[in-house]
């Protein structure tokens, strides 16, 4: 329920709704973007970052959460370690069990492979449940995955890995058509023609969605599917290291129960790491809208190994993240709000950024509004916000349009007494995605034999900038990449006698480098009890 | 905003001392739980923190996820992360969306004595009771309409004396429809094809080959829908 000083600058923004109804604002030329992007993106900040001390990143800047878990000794002691039994031997180990991890074990088991996948938490918990807006496909006649393909790139400001924007395009449409005939329930006209809508960036309407529980149900059906086709998946199950020969080729892991806290091996031909992203590090201070789970802990076990990472100092803000009530901080608005016609107003009841462009310019123009111009309304001491108007899409697309396609969303603030299709609601920026990652080559290879990489983990595919629905896409195309070409190899994929060899190493260098913490990872769950 | 309040809440019967504005999640952290179970997303879409809680003044059990509701004074509670269920296998390409697929994966259904603690103990308020008549009478789609904003948490068939897994039904339902009864996208079939057969190869790949200042051009003045 809003207060009496919330519902008076819901008057401003009343006052000018009629008139912003037919007003476009300009988009931004690329140097404003820039110039606005450099002023006020928290990437850019000098007190976010710090040179990596070891590893394949060695002098390269990455955040200080990130960094931290780099910098920090195994969960285990490498030396006295026995890893002689394992308790499991398969052609192919997935770990992590969201979007990418399923659509991989899908595809894997599909290739004639004997698959087993852990999950910290239970199968589908993952930031993919979480992604109520959509997912993008160049599958309609004025469309094409060369527009998507400069979509994409222009976005991530021409730092994409090109054969990465390759495959994510050019799979687009052979992956949503494997998901309808997965009976994944997508938003539809009568003919059977997906519905689409734009994005922040597209050049064209394509982003898929099912309702706003566009994730949930690519999970939930995947899950379904996963089960119906009894692939061995072990809940509540963590891997803590990764298990390497004496070759330097990866041939299992080291799982953990995280309610008996017993450790356990797995050997494996190929291994699948599909871990997820990192926002419950709360980079710079922010909060997030990401899922409990999504603390790198995929991050940390490739680097011990030998992996190469990219783009890690590069981390979405999404622009539209609640602010109140205080119950939902850090939750997602998601970007289809902007998208079917609600615009971003500040205390003025004045629009000061073109609610479609990219979410890195989105997110930096609502913090200059409310840091630089002091045009925030502030909910709690130096907490500022900005209107998010989401009344228009009902003034636009007629009475009904919020509750009808935005129902998740509508329900949440239903339940604090907020009518989102009669009030604007108030966001400010919350940290939403990882742009970077292990780095992949396109059909998730790693520069380690035998180790794979899909989803949010993964990194070069995006660049530095993820469009809204690419996320969605990508855990698809690169899980199923992954999946297809780990069964593969796991055919003659020749392992010798594991170790953990790596971590003893990286072990030294962290006391070559003096650093002297006692910091351990990964870090599996954030801390928030008391 | 002021400072909250503190309040006394139960968490499986102890009492503990909280600030009255935060969720039952936060609650229970606060409190000092390290949460394994009963904690997913932490925005109302997995289904991992539904909660039975009672309230002093109600003799009824009411429900919701930990996640999404504030804590109450004085309420008593208990996460329910897990029930027992049985999920049945099948492979979609054989069975229709009809009613003889549910009642052969599962004859349950007809059980339903249609006693609406399913609708009521459902933390996304949706009609569960209305689905499961839907699903007796073999209305596939009205199945998967109703239940669309499911998230499987199980709290329908954990309080169900009919012993029923209404979401299992449910997202069954939902799947036969979207497979057999929703027409496929031609536009999908149509691209996809294109693409399998190469027919984009040469433009995409000149695509890639560009250099920063050639995509930007193309990028900078692309049209837009």
């Amino acid at each position: 329920m809003y207060d009496s000083m919330m519902l008076e600058s819901i008057k401003e923004v009343e006052k000018t709704r009629t008139k912003r109804l037919n007003e476009e604002f300009a988009r931004l030329t690329a140097d404003e973007k820039l110039e606005l992007l450099h002023n006020f993106h928290p990437d850019f900040r000098d007190d976010t970052q710090r040179e990596v001390k070891i590893g394949a990143n060695k002098g390269e800047k990455i955040p200080h959460e990130i960094a931290d878990l780099l910098e920090s000794k195994s969960l285990l002691n490498p030396k006295s370690f026995d890893i002689i039994n394992a308790e499991h031997d398969v052609d192919v180990l997935i770990i992590g069990a969201g979007g990418a991890g399923s659509a991989a074990a899908l595809v894997a088991k599909e290739s004639g492979a004997k698959v087993l996948m852990v999950t910290k938490l239970r199968h589908g918990d993952s930031n993919t449940v979480m992604a109520q807006g959509g997912i993008q496909a160049a599958d309609k006649t004025n469309d094409s995955p060369m527009t998507h393909y400069i979509d994409v790139v222009g976005g991530g400001g021409y730092t994409n890995i090109p054969e990465l924007a390759r495959a994510l395009t050019m799979d687009a449409p052979s992956v949503i058509k494997w998901l309808e005939s997965l009976g994944c329930m997508f938003s539809k006209d009568e003919d059977g023609t997906m519905q689409t809508i734009h994005g922040g960036g597209t050049s064209r309407k394509r982003m898929h969605f099912a309702s706003d529980y566009t994730g949930a149900e690519i999970m939930r059906t995947l899950r379904d599917e996963v089960q119906n086709k009894e692939i061995e998946t072990i809940e509540f199950c963590s891997a803590v290291e990764l298990l390497l020969d004496e070759d330097g080729k990866c041939g299992g892991a080291v799982l953990y129960n995280m309610e008996t806290k017993e450790y356990f091996i797995a050997r494996a031909k190929t291994v699948i790491i599909a871990t997820g992203g990192s926002g419950r590090l709360h980079l710079a201070g922010f909060p997030t809208s990401n899922h409990y789970g999504a603390t790198a802990d995929g991050i940390v076990m490739a680097y011990r190994a030998g992996a190469k990472l990219a783009f890690l100092d590069a981390n979405q803000v999404h622009p539209t993240g609640v602010v109140y009530p205080k119950q939902m901080i850090g939750q997602l608005v998601t970007e289809k709000v902007r998208g079917i016609g609600a615009q971003l107003v500040n205390t003025k009841g004045e629009q000061f950024i073109h609610p479609l462009e990219t979410r890195d310019v989105v997110s930096s123009a609502v913090i200059r509004e409310c840091e630089h111009r002091q045009n925030g309304y502030e909910v709690e001491e130096r907490q500022y916000a900005v209107w998010l108007d989401s009344p228009m899409i009902d003034l636009i697309h007629g009475k009904g349009t919020v509750k009808r396609e935005l129902p998740a969303m509508f329900k949440q603030y239903e339940r604090y007494d907020i009518d989102m299709s009669k009030h604007p609601i108030l966001i400010f920026p919350t940290l939403h995605y990882q742009n970077g990652g292990i780095l992949i080559k396109e059909n998730g290879e790693t520069e380690i034999e035998n180790l794979f990489v899909a989803g949010e983990v993964a990194g070069g595919i995006h660049g530095r900038n993820r469009l809204m629905g690419n996320s969605l896409l990508d855990i698809l195309v690169f899980g199923r990449r992954a999946g297809k070409a780990a069964a593969d190899k796991s055919k003659n994929s020749d392992v010798k006698i594991l170790s953990l060899k790596h971590v003893e190493r990286f072990h030294k260098q962290l006391e070559e480098a003096g650093i002297e913490s006692e910091r351990t990872s990964p870090m599996l769950l954030p801390k928030y009890h008391k | 905003m002021g400072q909250a309040k503190m309040i006394d809440i139960y968490i499986m019967g102890k009492k503990y001392e909280v600030p009255s504005d935060l969720t039952v999640m936060q609650a229970m952290e606060y409190s000092g739980y390290k949460l394994i179970r009963g904690c997913g997303c932490r925005g109302g879409f997995c289904g991992a923190c539904g909660t039975v809680y009672r309230t002093p003044d109600d003799f009824r059990i009411k429900v919701g996820l930990a996640c999404q509701m504030v804590v109450e004074k004085d309420m008593q509670f208990i996460q329910i992360p897990f029930f027992p269920a049985n999920k049945k296998k099948y492979d979609i390409d054989e069975f229709n969306a009809d009613l003889p697929s549910l009642m052969k994966l599962y004859p349950e259904i007809s059980r339903c004595v249609g006693c609406n603690t399913c609708t009521k103990g459902c933390p996304q308020n949706i009609e569960v009771m209305d689905y499961m008549a839907a699903a007796i009478r073999g209305d596939i789609e009205a199945v998967a309409k109703m239940s669309f904003d499911c998230i499987m948490c199980g709290l329908c068939a954990s309080r169900c004396p009919a012993e029923e897994v209404q979401y299992y039904v449910a997202i069954l339902a939902r799947r036969l429809f979207a497979k057999h009864v929703v027409p496929r996208a031609s536009h999908l079939e149509d691209k996809s094809k294109e693409i399998e057969e190469g027919l984009l190869d040469e433009e995409i790949n000149k695509i890639v080959a560009m250099n920063k200042e050639e995509l930007k051009n193309l990028y900078d003045n692309r049209d837009i829908e």
